[in-house]
């Protein structure tokens, strides 16, 4: 009897002291459903859904604070991607955050560029190169197209260039045309 | 040598008419001189080259035009002498129908060459023969357009070199006819391939459709113990890479494994001989043999210069080169249709049909799937076609990906068996499109969130230098200054408040 009572002790605070210590060696950074809701947000960092960048809005998610149609960078996709994780009925985008554009980003007129670098300073992504004084560009690969550096330049000279259907980013459309089969090509 | 009859069959495949004799008649053609080439920058699966010439420069046959940019892309060279006109955006062949950059060559008619470099592989090492390679702009010429050096160099010891000769696919002979007129180069390229894999031995795998090349074949290698033949019946597609492997050795390559794992590696014949001219004569990547056939009135295999236009072979075979005709690029079970004719040759581009519009528009109306399963019994990849299709259309694409839509090969067996005219395979590439570029746009994403949370970081460590150097400044001005200092500051604000006290009195009193 007593060495059953000291084995289940001894189990109990053996597999305590596991627990505990595995809380603290393996401590989940941060909330694991803020990250699940970041990894859905497109990441433009936009402010668009009123808050700061993408990470904000995915915490003001998380907390019941925010809707889920609120990124229109994210489209009407990504609501239904967060309405799926959040178990929540779809909704429409609200149209109040903006509308949804064709991914775009940033070019500087190097010409015009006073080499100010407020935009420098707006870019939520260290995409803009440059020093005071000299001309400024925009690194396009890691542009996001958030526009947040467009306001503070003072001349100007930054456009969005919606990016243009090419042959690396082109895709096989949905088969709308009646498209003749591999048997009747061949038997033709 | 051998020749190789037991086989192992896979499931699957179709019996279809191969329509293959109408252009096996002739002996391999060349044409004239075109007026100009055409040569896009972009031939190869991988990174686009690196322009490495002016414009308005004069360049001789076999210079480097554009240097492969990194490991996995591949160069491309001058096909002939001639100036370098223009860099723009041109049509070429691919699906999209969208331009690309290409580089125009104005040919000189001289066809002068630069100074050829063969190589000495038997002397020189293994490793330096490859390193040649990967500036050859070789790229896989059965259509897959994989740079050629980047097979050679692997990880896995490899023993055996299969050589696929299969042409699997209806309508296409430019292997067939490469075989019968270069059966000699095929052969030595063989012992090259061998020697630069480090491989004991080489099956060519061929159809059994194909007597006339087997035969040249069979007498060449008669004296080698080394090389052998290995006769597949026709099936398609029997050329598949993972097929003709199970067909000729019995071996299953598993799910996301390579051929080299199991010791094989695979070159299709047009590459094997595009190797031989390299080493052998120092001849970079510049033609490729190619079938040009369906309505023309003469349909031919043409050995021609990258960048020769289309419409000059179509009009020499005897065709309509008009705008709206219809041209499949590839054959009729994977290829895709044409923009339009004026496009330049690639090194992909294996075979155009002439085809009427009724082979690519489809008149019987696609009815919705039975479920008869036909199709699955046809997928030689053993896949459930069906449910690829339906998770296809309806966009769950997650649930595509678990039916293994990956491992679609695009043979269009079932979409040829399926009762219901659905074109399937255009499902599946919509799809696989869909789910690639969904993978970009979340990696792309991802970068975007690592640079955030990277620059948060930055203005965070900024401002708390800030605040820590203000901090350092004033415990090194002394206690007393200190005092002085916010006893001052403590007037003037004192001396503010009262006055912005005594402005609103006295606007209250107005
Ligand atoms: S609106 Fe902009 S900042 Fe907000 S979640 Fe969408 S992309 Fe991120
Ligand atoms: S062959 Fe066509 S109709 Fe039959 S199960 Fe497959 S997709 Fe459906
Ligand atoms: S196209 Fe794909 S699904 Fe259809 S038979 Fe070929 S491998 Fe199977």
């Amino acid at each position: 009897m007593l060495t059953s009572v000291l084995v289940v002790l001894f189990l109990a605070l053996l597999i305590g002291s596991i627990l505990g210590f595995s809380s603290i060696k393996f401590k989940v950074d941060g909330d694991p459903i803020i990250d699940k809701i970041d990894s859905i947000l497109p990441q433009t960092q936009c402010g668009q859904c009123s808050y700061p960048g993408c990470k904000p809005y995915a915490t003001a998610i998380a907390k019941g604070e925010a809707d889920i149609n609120q990124c229109p960078p994210g489209g009407e996709d990504g609501v239904r991607k967060l309405a799926e994780l959040m178990g929540v009925e779809y909704k429409p985008l609200n149209e109040e955050h903006g509308a949804i554009k064709p991914k775009s980003i940033a070019i500087i007129d190097e010409d015009t560029c006073i080499g100010c670098t407020l935009c420098i300073q707006a870019c939520p992504v260290d995409a803009i190169l440059g020093s005071a004084k000299h001309m400024h560009t925009i690194i396009e690969k890691e542009c996001t197209g958030c526009e947040l550096c467009l306001p503070p330049c003072p001349v100007d000279c930054i456009d969005m260039i919606a990016i243009q259907e090419n042959t690396e980013n082109w895709k096989w459309k949905y088969p709308v045309f009646n498209i003749k089969n591999q048997k009747q090509r061949v038997s033709h | 040598m051998n020749i190789i009859d037991t086989i192992f069959k896979f499931n699957g495949g179709i019996k279809a008419d191969t329509k293959k004799s109408v252009s096996t008649v002739r002996p391999i053609k060349k044409i004239k001189m075109p007026k100009q080439l055409i040569l896009p920058l972009r031939q190869h699966v991988g990174k686009v080259a690196k322009l490495k010439v002016n414009i308005g420069e004069k360049v001789l046959k076999g210079q480097l035009l554009a240097e492969a940019d990194g490991n996995v892309s591949a160069a491309i060279h001058a096909p002939t002498s001639g100036t370098v006109a223009s860099l723009e955006k041109q049509l070429i062949p691919h699906p999209s129908g969208l331009p690309d950059y290409c580089v125009t060559l104005i040919p000189d008619g001289k066809d002068t060459w630069v100074e050829k470099k063969p190589i000495n592989w038997k002397k020189i090492d293994r490793k330096e023969t490859i390193k040649k390679i990967s500036e050859s702009g070789i790229v896989g010429l059965g259509g897959a357009t994989f740079p050629t050096h980047l097979k050679l160099n692997n990880n896995n010891e490899v023993k055996t070199l299969i050589v696929n000769a299969a042409e699997c696919e209806p309508y296409i002979t430019c292997d067939d006819m490469l075989m019968r007129e270069k059966s000699a180069e095929l052969i030595e390229g063989i012992r090259l391939a061998l020697h630069l894999l480090g491989a004991q031995n080489a099956i060519i795998g061929i159809e059994d459709n194909k007597p006339e090349a087997i035969e040249k074949l069979a007498l060449l290698i008669k004296n080698d113990a080394n090389i052998s033949i290995k006769i597949v019946p026709t099936i398609y597609p029997s050329g598949d890479a993972k097929r003709l492997i199970y067909l000729i050795t019995g071996i299953q390559i598993a799910k996301g494994k390579r051929s080299t794992e199991y010791g094989m590696q695979m070159f299709n014949v047009a590459t094997i001989i595009a190797l031989y001219k390299f080493i052998h004569c120092g001849e970079p990547s510049i033609t490729r043999i190619i079938t040009i056939t369906g309505k023309v009135r003469t349909p031919n295999n043409y050995e021609v210069l990258f960048g020769t236009p289309l419409s000059d072979l179509i009009i020499d075979a005897g065709g309509k080169a008009s705008q709206n005709g219809s041209f499949i690029m590839g054959g009729p079970m994977m290829g895709y249709k044409l923009p339009s004719v004026n496009v330049p040759v690639t090194k992909a581009m294996n075979c155009v049909i002439d085809a009427e519009p009724e082979m690519i528009e489809n008149n019987n109306p696609v009815l919705p799937c039975i479920r008869c399963a036909k199709c699955a019994e046809a997928c030689p990849v053993n896949l459930q076609p069906q449910e690829l299709f339906w998770f296809s259309q309806s966009n769950q694409f997650e649930k595509a990906e678990n039916y293994n839509l990956f491992d679609c090969i695009e043979c269009g067996c079932c979409s040829y068996v399926c009762p219901s005219n659905i074109p399937l395979v255009q499902y599946y590439r919509y799809a696989k499109s869909e789910i690639i570029s969904d993978r970009y746009a979340k990696e792309e994403a991802d970068i975007a969130r690592e640079r955030n949370d990277f620059r948060l970081e930055r203005l965070q460590r900024e401002k708390e230098e800030r605040a820590k150097k203000i901090a350092e400044r004033k415990a090194n001005t002394s206690s007393d200054e200190k005092s002085k200092v916010i006893d001052e500051k403590r007037k003037a604000i004192t001396e503010a408040l009262e006055r912005v006290k005594q402005e609103g009195v006295s606007e209250k009193n107005d």
